[in-house]
């Protein structure tokens, strides 16, 4: 239970953080230090059993058939780094208690950094790769935000948009590679894919899924060729790049490194993509920050330099190299957090970050001086301080690699060239900010020592890198084992943690590199005016015409595709689907099922010649729009005839009362339209057309035939043999609509709902004039409406509205139900409004057909939630039988008062959509038919 | 009879399809309501062609599938609202265009091309 605790309890308190933001910095940085507090505590119980090299789980299951899991697992590893997330964490939201000034939105601030730290401490506690992977995007997501934390500044926007793409594209990469692992394994559990590797190393998508892998760790911890985005990083709060950028976010590509380590290391692929990155970044991060003049854009190619460094070892490797690599993640992240503190301290107390203006500090400030001083000589390497320790084993282990010949010198020579950077750029940190002359034109001026607690942080950071650069055994020896045995996954190689392991190689190689590192320092004019010589490549601008040369690809792809043209969408539409079906289609070919072809009958053949008649009809005299029309009324009587004929009378009176209501609305909406229809398409198209269309009909002649003549099985069974006893009906059609699947009907007729009332809102405030006649020259008439319908049509109302109130009732055992009871009271009703006129019948009718809907909805919805009363399900119907007169013994079901539902939203919806194309024209209101009652 | 049904399905489906392609709304609402005959009546076949098996209990021997026979009652319904929005939606396309040609206002996008060039 802990250990979800800890990773989610940040997420809680981001959510409650900002109320605090009133009650003033202090309160927020207070409350926001609730969840790293209790997650240490939480944590601490646990060490006993990392100690002894166990391993804590917690798990539930979330997605079983996906292989997700809320699985958490804790080991040395994991321990170590959520140490770092949690403390430095606690020390940053101290820090930045001080950082941030009056009117800042520090709400946001705090809110965002608990979602990061919540999201980081659940990419190292995840026992699931896909959970881990989760987090992984919400560490990109949430430190996009934070880098545009100061969003008015354009430089701050388009870094974090860069971090976002660079760090985003890798997650997607190792989103694939994880994959191909869970695939490997067959599980995506952290336990069973470390207990794997060799069964993944040795399997053909092994390469694949390593480089997609390894995409993804050097992308979030800015590895050559993808440490641009660090530095533009920088933009983001001087706290911000103190957690994300030297402590946390990209330590989590090399965290990623290390944990699938005994699952992916120790093959030559491994070796040679792993440590040529590697030292590539070592070296360009370590030469680059020897010429920024910005301080923070110094400590972000340091950082990319260092995790170079991690990044070489974990490619060497040997078993020392990841122990050495596991250490340096710590030693790194202790000095270069304390730097960050220290440059956003003097960033804050001066204006600026430029070296060239910042001089001489150490009269103003000599308390942060002191501290920046001994970081930055860990940072660089010097004996009694933890970077030394570190530093002297990576020396130790390029020494170590066996290459061939005359490459075994690369590494060292590497290795101590890099080591002359780092003194180098460390001692230019030193000196050109505390000493070399006086401050020039500082913004804030004079400066001085920042509040007590801002210093804070960086003393207790420090303190640490002093305490294990003297005593390393002692301090830091025991997590470091544990962390180094959960990374190899078995034994620890013996290895000695002492300041001084006597006078030898790597000690020769870390003297070359101070005594290189200061001349290179001491002559750094001339190495300045030889970086001058070569153009300084701006990414962001590169970054940024790269981008908008994607985006103007694409929207040069999008036009080519998206023309405008319907016609030419649906002919796409249409020509891929054929595309499709033809390979399978084609290879079926004419087939007919083993229950082969039954008898015709002349009747039905007959029929079947006329629908085929007046369908082709109605497609190919389609320019006059109304002879089009009239055929179309004729192939929906038919198929309501087909229906009838085998044995589907539901379906034969709904379509055939469909087939009603659509010819009103057909006809009405023509009324508005010009009734032919010009020849515009080109022979060839209508050609082309005519190819499709055929290839269409053909396909689907031949998938039918096929489909009917085979054999099958049907789920029915069931609703036949439960129909009477389980849903009290014997029309097992209507039980199924109103029972068995009665949240697909309620599902149903809400979409019904709206469609009218969408229908309604598009022509609500839209006038259309008819055209004045029918486009042959014959005007439309001006007669009112016709005495005889008029007659006819007042009369039949309460005959038409009884049998729906008929087939209503008798829907449950008999054909009928309120599907169509509820279509043929819309056509008794459009029969008034085309007899009588749209003012008069409304005046009658006096209901809106919104409120109809809303009705119908909430009756069926009702009928439905009626079960839960009773400890049922939605939608179970219950049922009784009762004796009434004339109609005789009638069964009573709830599930009638959900077709009572179906009944009014279908009435509701039909009238809605027809009464509001017959109001379109401004005629009908003027054509008041008051004067022909 | 298969085939009979089968050539129905076809027809209906090539005039739905030759109708979906035109230039001018009217005949592609038609075509669409011709389409959606189509696909109702093969849906219904996927529960197989059967004479007198009416799916109301005690009514016959052996009964026709109710299940597609109920997929195709709420498919007509909301064919029919399908269809009216569609409709609607050409009317309004004719009422804010004085056009009913599928593409919307072409006049416009003439002129704004040609203001681009």
């Amino acid at each position: 239970m802990s250990l979800p605790l800890v990773v989610f309890l940040p997420f809680l308190v981001a959510i409650a953080a900002p109320l605090f933001a009133q009650g003033g910095r202090t309160a927020i940085a207070i409350v926001s230090s609730i969840p790293a507090i209790i997650g240490l505590a939480a944590l601490f119980p646990h060490w006993e059993t990392l100690a002894g090299g166990g391993v804590v789980h917690n798990s539930w299951e979330w997605l079983p058939a996906l292989g997700i899991s809320f699985s958490f697992r804790l080991d040395g590893l994991a321990l170590l780094f959520a140490l770092l997330i949690l403390i430095i964490g606690l020390l940053i939201i101290l820090y930045a208690r001080y950082y941030l000034k009056k009117g800042e939105n520090i709400g946001k601030f705090y809110a965002l950094l608990l979602c990061f730290k919540g999201s980081m401490l659940g990419i190292v506690l995840s026992g699931n790769l896909l959970l881990m992977m989760i987090f992984w995007e919400l560490t990109s997501l949430t430190s996009f935000l934070l880098i545009s934390f100061w969003t008015h500044k354009q430089d701050a926007r388009r870094g974090a948009r860069m971090a976002l793409a660079v760090t985003g594209g890798g997650g997607l990469a190792l989103l694939a590679g994880i994959l191909i692992i869970g695939n490997i394994v067959g599980s995506f559990e952290l336990d069973a894919v470390l207990a794997a590797g060799d069964l993944i190393k040795n399997h053909a998508m092994y390469p694949v899924a390593l480089t997609l892998i390894l995409l993804g760790a050097f992308t979030k911890s800015a590895q050559f060729p993808f440490h641009f985005w660090l530095p533009h990083a920088m933009q983001a709060p001087t706290p911000v790049s103190a957690y994300l950028h030297s402590a946390t976010m990209v330590k989590a590509g090399v965290f990623l490194m290390a944990r699938l380590y005994p699952a992916l290391a120790g093959t030559e692929q491994w070796f040679y993509m792993v440590s040529f990155t590697g030292m590539a970044t070592l070296l360009v991060g370590a030469y680059v920050a020897m010429f920024k003049h910005d301080l923070k854009g110094l400590l972000a190619h340091s950082t990319v330099s260092h995790l170079g460094l991690i990044t070489l070892l974990f490619g060497m490797g040997t078993e020392l190299a990841a122990v050495a690599a596991v250490f340096h993640v710590i030693n790194h992240a202790t000095f270069k957090a304390s730097l960050f503190m220290a440059a956003g301290i003097i960033d804050h107390e001066t204006g600026t970050r430029d070296m060239r203006r910042i001089n001489g500090l150490w009269r103003y400030m000599p308390h942060t001086a002191t501290l920046a001083m001994v970081a930055a000589s860990s940072m660089a390497g010097v004996p009694l301080l933890n970077g030394f320790l570190s530093k002297e084993m990576f020396f130790a282990e390029s020494l170590q690699l066996n290459l061939p010949g005359i490459w075994a010198w690369i590494p060292p020579i590497v290795a101590t060239l890099a080591g002359i950077f780092a003194v180098a750029y460390s001692a230019r940190f030193v000196h050109d900010v505390f000493f070399n002359g006086k401050p020039v034109n500082l913004p804030i001026y004079p400066p001085h020592e920042p509040p007590r607690y801002m210093k804070i942080p960086v003393e207790i950071l420090v303190f640490a890198c002093v305490m294990v650069g003297v005593f390393p055994a002692y301090s830091v020896g025991p997590l470091l084992y544990s962390a180094s045995a959960a990374t190899l996954g078995g034994e620890v190689p013996d290895y000695h943690l002492a300041v001084m392991h006597g006078f030898n190689l790597p000690l020769m190689m870390s003297f070359a590199a101070f005594i290189g590192g200061l001349i290179m320092y001491s002559q750094r004019q001339k190495f300045f005016d030889f970086h001058a010589r070569f153009k300084e490549v701006d990414e962001k601008a590169v970054f940024e015409a790269v981008v908008s040369r994607f985006v103007e690809l694409a929207n040069r792809f999008t036009a080519r595709i998206e023309n405008g043209s319907l016609q030419r969408y649906a002919v796409l539409l249409v020509g891929s689907a054929i595309v499709v079906a033809m390979v399978p289609l084609a290879t079926m070919g004419i087939f007919v099922g083993e229950n082969g072809l039954s008898p015709v009958d002349w009747p039905t053949a007959i029929a079947a010649a006329i629908l085929i008649f007046c369908a082709l009809a109605s497609a190919f005299l389609h320019r006059g729009r109304f002879t089009s029309l009239m055929f179309l009324s004729v192939v929906g009587l038919l198929v309501a005839l087909a229906f009838a004929r085998f044995s589907a009378p539901d379906l034969a009176m709904t379509q055939l009362s469909v087939e009603v209501v659509t010819m009103v609305l057909l006809m009405l909406a023509l009324f508005y339209m010009p009734s032919w229809t010009p020849l515009e398409t080109s022979g060839t198209h209508r050609a082309r057309d005519i190819v499709l269309a055929l290839l269409a009909g053909g396909g689907m002649t031949l998938v039918t035939l096929a489909m009917l003549t085979q054999p099958f099985t049907s789920i029915s069974e069931f609703f036949l043999e439960n129909s009477k006893t389980g849903g009290g009906g014997t029309n097992v059609v209507n039980v199924i609509l109103v029972d068995f699947r009665g949240f697909d009907t309620l599902g149903e007729i809400t979409v019904l709902a709206i469609a009218a009332l969408g229908i309604y809102a598009m022509l609500k405030d839209t006038a259309l004039t008819p055209p004045p006649g029918d486009g042959e020259g014959h005007a439309w008439t001006r007669d009112a409406y016709p005495l005889m319908l008029k007659q006819i049509a007042r009369p039949m109302l309460p005959l038409a509205l009884m049998i729906s109130a008929y087939i209503f009732l008798r829907g449950h055992n008999l054909p009928g139900g309120g599907f169509i009871a509820g279509l043929i009271t819309s056509v008794a009703l459009i029969l008034q409004y085309i007899a009588s006129g749209m003012v008069w019948t409304q005046d009658r009718i006096g209901i809106k057909y919104h409120n109809v809907i809303g009705l119908g909805l909430i009756f069926a919805t009702i009928a439905g939630a009626g079960s839960f009363v009773y400890g049922y399900p939605f939608l179970t119907t219950t049922f009784d039988y009762i004796t009434w007169p004339v109609v005789g013994k009638f069964e009573v079901a709830s599930a009638l008062v959900f077709d009572l539902g179906v009944y009014l939203a279908v009435i509701g919806a039909t009238l809605l959509a027809l009464v509001s194309i017959g109001r379109l024209s401004p005629h009908s209101a003027i054509r008041s038919p008051r004067e022909n009652v | 009879m298969e085939l009979v049904f089968a050539l129905v399905i076809g027809a209906l489906t090539a005039s739905g399809v030759y109708l979906l392609l035109r230039a001018r709304t009217f005949p592609v609402v038609v075509g669409l309501t011709l389409l959606s005959y189509g696909v109702n009546l093969f849906l219904f076949a996927s529960g197989r062609l059967a004479t007198g098996q009416q799916p109301i209990l005690g009514s016959s021997a052996s009964y026709a599938d109710p299940l597609p026979q109920a997929l195709v009652l709420t498919a007509i319904v909301i064919g029919f609202a399908m269809t009216a929005f569609v409709v609607v939606l050409s009317l309004r396309n004719l009422a804010d265009n004085q056009d009913d040609h599928v593409d919307g206002n072409r006049k416009q996008d003439e002129d704004s091309e040609e203001a681009k060039q």
